[in-house]
């Protein structure tokens, strides 16, 4: 990944250390002028991932198109934390239509643009795991299979939360939610086939699809910018957890995003015309019990006897994550 | 010019002289020969500046005409029965958000048992989401609706249907005189639209709303459905003024002068009811027609109207409500009315319905001040307000974001 030469990391925590790069290579955030596309004031619980991830992602792609940007959102947090009664946090134009229909909506949005000739004007569309992997899924892949001109970004929570923490295709197995609660001989949600949607989005062949996670806020925005510099259907899916869904401490949520990029749990890479194109090296290989061991939503795996079956097949998942994109990568990546 | 021409075709020739911006298509039965037509004339380049998108279902379809009427392009698509179940969802939002979308409607009938032939059922199924259906009698009337519902919704910033029988009329071949491409300029002007996105002049469009406003908001729709009423004669006059045909209105009354007997109907069955009533006439009858061309907005005082003096009526209607009977049939009731009927809409979006607003209610019904319909504990300073906002700019934005942020705004009659 040659766009990040630079790595600086203060011991124990791996964060970017804004201060000694070059005013060019700082981050949108510290700039101040920033769009703060997501103002303050909104109603997202603390430590929401998907607040986070938003606010870099929509900041990044302002400053990439130079302030011309319409968001189309699906239903979910996002859209109902920013416009409670009677404020709006958005200080973009956003649109708001149905839970399903984003990345349609988005491309209406994209045609319009194009007919009125305003096509310096950009659309990303966005929503929640459970409108982009499940509800939305078809308008999704009928945008892409269209090549239509929508960055489409997946803040990924692992489920509903919006709605009290149910499951969508995107929770992981094993993971306790209001629908596949810790009961029973096999708690927790049923191992399947998944539904791994970055690699869906490659089959379609779109020019550009990436991982990111908001632990590595930078490694987002430049994905973002990469993203902005591509005309055709690209699709962002953003690793953001949530404190209240997967019953963790809000202050872990950067080190849960950490740890599962790290564990190998959610691969960190970016693919363009359906080819990998680079991958985010793990820096400091764990375990997935490092992972696990911080959420309650796994706390039936744990204690006595706990289900070390259940955790062995998920590090099995890990590591094949890991063998398939190289994850491990070598001294010099790291 | 008149032409020998096949319905659909009628309808994609009177759209493209609209100047569409976006088209989305999703083919389903007996809607697809609009579409295919359309489709041509954008890829020769006829239509130019115009974005033809070839979707993945009706839920995208909508969907997408959404998305383009928010950013400002005059968009249309067409479906049909299941087709139109499959985007109710998008249908009731384009409505609910007032997006001016125009949409033409081969009605046929919904399964199960499948069957692809024509009733009314698709359109009484989406009646109460808040768009204008307009039914149309001819491939003639058809074609010439589909230029009035642009002007139309545009005007209103709602979104018209024009709903024609499928196969009976989308597959027939009749003259259809098509209007010049400058007569149709002249009479519907470019879009302006009351809200966009624009990066110049960023809003907020489809926030949440909560009890404190929601039933104001639905409201403000139910009014310009109301606004509808006043405005589809007169942009049926003004068409008849630059056409010389008679094609929309409200209704359509044929022989009612002093009929006892009226049928009343809509669609293309009015010219089969009105041969019957012909031959009735000639055999002594007082027999009359009235042709409902505006299902929503459902004109009740025009339909009360044209009945006063008739003693018998009877509504042919192509659906009918499982386990009760009649749609139209309910509908016409009402305008028939008994003084002693009062609809108090409560409620609505969580609205509390308090022991207080309903003693208040009964005291006003004792007190015969309780009108046919009523909206408990409106707020009408709000409605107002925005409703004078709606007349002093056309940019007035999103209305129910303008409500909202009414609400929200300190003001010095608040306490």
């Amino acid at each position: 990944m040659s766009e990040t030469r630079v790595h600086f990391y203060q011991v124990g925590s791996f964060a970017v250390g804004n201060r000694l790069l070059s005013a060019d290579e700082r981050t949108v955030q510290s700039d101040r002028r920033r769009t703060n596309s997501i103002d303050s004031g909104h109603r997202a619980c603390q430590g929401c991932g998907e607040a986070l991830g938003a606010r870099y992602a929509l900041d990044a792609a302002m400053r990439a198109t130079a302030n011309q940007l319409v968001a189309v959102n699906a239903t979910g947090c996002l859209e109902v934390f920013s416009t409670p009664f009677p404020e709006t946090s958005w200080q973009i134009p956003w649109l708001h239509s149905l839970f399903g229909n984003a990345p349609a909506v988005a491309t209406g949005v994209a045609a319009a643009l194009r007919v009125k000739g305003r096509d310096q004007v950009r659309v990303v569309g966005q929503a929640g795991d459970g409108g982009t992997v499940d509800i939305g899924f078809g308008t999704l892949s009928g945008m892409f299979e269209r090549n239509d001109d929508v960055l489409f970004i997946c803040y990924d929570n692992e489920g509903y939360m919006n709605t009290g923490v149910q499951r969508s295709a995107a929770t992981p197995p094993a993971a306790r939610t209001a629908t596949t609660d810790a009961v029973g001989p096999d708690p927790g949600n049923p191992f399947g086939q998944g539904k791994d949607l970055p690699r869906i989005a490659m089959a379609h062949g779109i020019p550009y699809v990436a991982t990111a996670t908001v632990a590595d806020l930078h490694d987002l925005e430049r994905k973002v910018e990469r993203a902005m510099s591509l005309h055709g259907a690209r699709y962002l899916h953003v690793f953001v957890p949530c404190p209240l869904g997967w019953g963790a401490a809000s202050h872990e949520t950067i080190h849960l995003a950490r740890l599962a990029k790290e564990t190998g749990i959610f691969p960190v890479y970016e693919a363009e015309y359906g080819e990998v194109t680079g991958v985010s090296s793990i820096r400091r290989p764990v375990p997935v019990t490092e992972y696990l061991r911080l959420q309650r939503r796994y706390a039936h795996l744990f204690g006595h006897p706990g289900r070390p079956d259940v955790i062995e097949r998920l590090q099995a998942m890990a590591d094949a994550n890991i063998a398939r994109l190289g994850l491990r990568g070598t001294e010099e990546d790291a | 010019m008149l032409q020998q021409i096949e319905g659909s075709r009628a309808i994609a020739e009177a759209v493209a002289r609209c100047r569409p911006e976006v088209v989305c298509a999703y083919p389903i039965s007996p809607q697809t020969h609009i579409i295919e037509a359309i489709g041509v004339m954008v890829k020769e380049g006829a239509l130019a500046p115009c974005e033809y998108i070839n979707v993945e279902s009706e839920f995208a379809a909508m969907s997408v005409s959404i998305g383009a009427s928010a950013a400002g392009a005059r968009a249309y698509t067409a479906t049909a029965s299941q087709g139109l179940l499959f985007m109710i969802e998008a249908v009731y939002n384009a409505a609910g958000l007032g997006l001016p979308i125009v949409m033409t409607l081969a009605n046929r009938a919904i399964g199960a048992p499948i069957n692809i032939w024509n009733d009314h059922s698709d359109a009484m199924a989406v009646r109460d989401a808040g768009w204008i259906q307009l039914f149309a009698e001819t491939n003639q009337e058809a074609a010439d609706l589909h230029i009035q519902a642009f002007r139309l919704a545009e005007e209103l910033s709602v979104p018209v249907m024009v709903c024609m029988d499928g196969f009976i009329l989308t597959h027939a071949v009749e003259g259809v005189d098509l209007l010049d491409q400058d007569v149709v300029d002249a009479f519907l002007p470019p879009y302006e639209p009351r809200q966009v996105l624009d990066p110049e002049d960023p809003v907020s469009i489809g926030a949440m709303v909560g009890p404190e406003a929601f039933e104001e908001v639905r409201y403000l729709a139910h009014l310009r459905q109301l606004d509808a009423l006043d405005r589809i004669p007169v942009i049926a006059a003004e068409f008849a003024a630059v056409s010389g045909r008679a094609s929309g209105g409200l209704v359509r009354p044929y022989r009612l002068e002093d009929a006892d007997t009226a049928i009343i109907a809509m669609g293309s069955v009015l010219g089969t009811i009105k041969d019957a009533v012909d031959q009735r006439r000639d055999a002594g009858e007082r027999v009359g027609v009235l042709g409902i061309t505006s299902f929503r907005p459902f004109p009740l005082e025009a339909v009360r109207a044209a009945l006063a003096g008739v003693e018998r009526v009877i509504v042919v209607e192509k659906a009918f409500s499982l386990g009760m009977g009649g749609v139209l049939a309910t509908d016409v009731a009402m305008a028939l009315g008994t003084s002693s009927l009062h609809t108090v809409v409560a409620g609505l979006g969580g609205r509390p319905i308090t022991l207080a607003s309903l003693t208040d209610m009964l005291a006003r019904a004792r007190a015969d001040e309780l009108a046919t319909l009523s909206f408990l504990d409106l707020d009408e300073g709000v409605i107002a307000r925005e409703r004078a906002r709606m007349a002093s700019t056309r940019r007035s934005g999103p209305f129910a974001e303008n409500v909202l942020r009414d609400l929200g705004r300190p003001r010095e009659d608040h306490p």
